[in-house]
């Protein structure tokens, strides 16, 4: 579904991420760890087309179509779908109207907000005063009415306290087995997801098929997300380059 | 003739030719007077097509419907008056000083007449306007609307207006301050005194849409008393050549409160001076001043002015415009003024263009840019107008969709 090759990226005229390479097939649910400032957020956002970010070289294939110069719209219009961690604040714009708009009036806000237990946020201007567990379920319940085949979740877990977490978890859950087809024994789920996740938390919640480790702007390895949690979790980051043998 | 008004007149004509403190001056002798008579209008529906447009353009809706009462004035002359609500009083200022010997107590009292040769003019020309009183204790059920409409081409007019909200009583209006199709040049001076006494309350509503070569000098002084409130929204988002306007408020009784919206937004060859004024004379009294300005080529100048007289006295100003393109000019003044202690006044001003972060945002969501750009304007022109009547506001909303930036 997703394929990300060679990528460099710079922002403001230096490189952030370098020779990048990742793969999120359709129904996987892969995980992206990494420490602080390692170039996470930029490699979601540049996936998303944010203009911050410019590529200098590699590709980013969605389906298959090369879209690393789509204007953003059109990526989200192919089924790419972020949740942010710092949103910026929409004065004047109510999140009922922003819903309207998004699901282009095919869903029924009230609906929507229900499951996540934001109605009394409708009319609210989005992100504005917003708590940090409100930012998440407010992203959530944008991506649930904009129900893109791909889902970038930039740390789902943060700043959220332990008690809408799993609602948080479930939400997300529920959204990634939307359409979720089982031939025989192994299920397929409908999306696709790529998390970036700092604590593992979420991991509690979703199932994730692959783990990445991005470090000083690039990949260093990938593997199986719960055992990557545990290693990173005894070991930290410092792994990070010998991390490389676990490939 | 009594001294007050022999006074009033030597002042009024030595202001004749005193130019505006801010503004383009116009020269009044290049324009004729605006007719003083005009064959009555019983119902407003009987107008032509283009007419009613016009009128619902600027919240005035010729049916009557949902309005406890209309007058129309075109050009110089009262040319409709009805009213459906007893609880109120509708009616000319001109008749009502007639009828009423006390009114001369309110009528030029808070508007200077020598301010500047538009009130001269207009206080020399004896202008008729709209007189608007609730007794004590009343509420008008809906609001009342009045239009002030240019009717003829090259004309100059003027009007006095004067609003009694008495002790504890309410009062909505809309007034449409417009010019008939066709009326490209002329100049608008509008003279309004609002007296909003202990306890009641003034909701004032007030939209403009003129012609590329009209000049418009509204001058508004506003008196609240303790208690009292009055809210005020501005609203002109299509082309006119000059608009200059300060409206000021005067808290004159302990917790008394205002708020001032504007909304605007400057075309290419536009000029708008749009202020407003709180002044704090009575303990803890509160003013809100919120602009919300947007240029398309225009030039903006916001200018906000809170003066604390009075303790516990709380103001806080809002200035924030968007420049959409080069060819615009937003300029925010806004003025503090603390003469005692134990006051607070802040302001927050912001001129530039939209920010990329929330276009993106909603481009994110697979929002087109124009469709993100539509939306984040609205939105924030939306902030300005807050508590205004909801049908209205969609009209205004409809009107910042199409007109004003073609989508």
């Amino acid at each position: 579904m997703l394929k990300i090759e060679d990528l460099t990226v710079e922002v403001n005229g230096k490189i952030l991420l370098h020779d990048v390479n990742l793969e999120v097939k359709k129904g996987y649910t892969n995980v992206l760890f990494g420490p602080n400032g390692a170039g996470k957020s930029a490699l979601m956002r540049t996936i998303m087309g944010f203009s911050e970010y410019r590529v200098v070289k590699g590709r980013i294939l969605f389906n298959g179509e090369d879209i690393t110069s789509l204007p953003m719209d059109e990526r989200a219009r192919r089924g790419l779908g972020i949740m942010m961690q710092r949103p910026p604040d929409m004065s004047g714009i109510k999140l009922r109207d922003l819903i309207k708009v998004v699901s282009k009036g095919k869903k029924d806000p009230e609906a929507l907000a229900e499951n996540l237990n934001m109605n009394r946020f409708l009319d609210r201007d989005v992100n504005v005063g917003f708590s940090g567990g409100e930012i998440k379920r407010s992203e959530l319940l944008q991506l649930a009415a904009q129900n893109p085949n791909l889902y970038l979740l930039d740390e789902p877990e943060s700043g959220v306290d332990l008690v809408s977490i799993e609602q948080v978890g479930m939400t997300i859950k529920e959204l990634l087995e939307e359409g979720v087809e089982c031939p025989g024994e192994s299920c397929i789920r409908g999306k696709s997801a790529l998390i970036i996740t700092h604590t593992g938390q979420i991991l509690d919640y979703v199932t994730t098929d692959r783990g990445y480790i991005l470090c000083n702007g690039t990949i260093m390895c990938s593997g199986n997300p719960l055992k990557m949690l545990e290693e990173i979790k005894s070991k930290g980051y410092e792994e990070c380059l010998e991390c490389k043998l676990m490939k | 003739m009594q001294t007050d008004e022999v006074n009033l007149k030597k002042r009024a004509e030595s202001a004749a030719e005193k130019k505006a403190a801010f503004g383009e001056d116009f020269e009044l002798g290049k324009f004729e007077e605006g007719s003083r008579v005009s064959k009555p209008i019983e119902d407003l529906q009987t107008l032509d097509e283009e007419s009613k447009r016009t009128l619902f353009q600027v919240g005035v809706i010729p049916s009557e419907e949902g309005r406890s009462g209309s007058l129309l004035v075109l050009d110089n002359a009262v040319s409709h008056s009805s009213l459906k609500d007893k609880n109120i009083e509708l009616t000319s200022t001109q008749k009502a000083l007639k009828k009423y010997e006390w009114l001369k107590d309110y009528s030029w009292k808070l508007v200077a007449v020598d301010t500047d040769k538009y009130t001269a003019k207009t206080y020399l020309e004896n202008a008729d306007g709209y007189f608007v009183r609730v007794p004590a204790g009343k509420k008008s059920s809906m609001p009342v609307q009045t239009c002030l409409m240019l009717n003829s081409k090259k004309v100059y007019q003027t009007v006095h207006n004067i609003i009694i909200v008495e002790e504890g009583a309410s009062l909505d209006i809309i007034t449409g301050c417009t010019s008939r199709k066709g009326v490209e040049e002329g100049i608008h001076m509008g003279i309004s005194e609002m007296y909003v006494k202990k306890g009641a309350t003034l909701n004032f509503t007030m939209i403009h849409n003129w012609a590329e070569q009209i000049g418009v000098r509204p001058r508004t002084v506003v008196h609240v008393e303790e208690g009292g409130t009055y809210v005020s929204n501005y609203i002109c988002l299509k082309p006119v050549r000059s608009v200059q306007m300060y409206p000021t408020v005067k808290l004159e009784g302990k917790g008394a409160v205002t708020r001032l919206n504007t909304i605007a937004i400057a075309h290419p060859g536009s000029e708008l001076d749009l202020g407003s004024r709180a002044i704090f004379n009575a303990p803890d009294t509160k003013a809100e001043l919120v602009s919300r300005t947007i240029t398309i080529g225009g030039r903006i100048i916001a200018r906000g002015e809170m003066i604390a007289n009075s303790k516990g006295a709380k103001g806080h100003l809002e200035c924030k415009g968007l420049v959409l393109t080069d060819k615009g000019s937003q300029l925010a003044i806004p003025i503090l003024e603390a003469n005692v202690d134990d006051v607070e006044l802040t302001h927050e001003a912001a001129v530039g263009k939209i920010a990329k972060d929330q276009v993106e945002y909603l481009m994110a969501r697979g929002l087109t840019e124009d469709e993100a750009v539509g939306m984040i304007v609205r939105g924030f022109l939306d902030v300005g107008i807050r508590g205004i009547p909801e049908e209205l506001k969609n009209e205004i909303e409809n009107t910042i969709t199409q007109t004003a930036f073609g989508m």
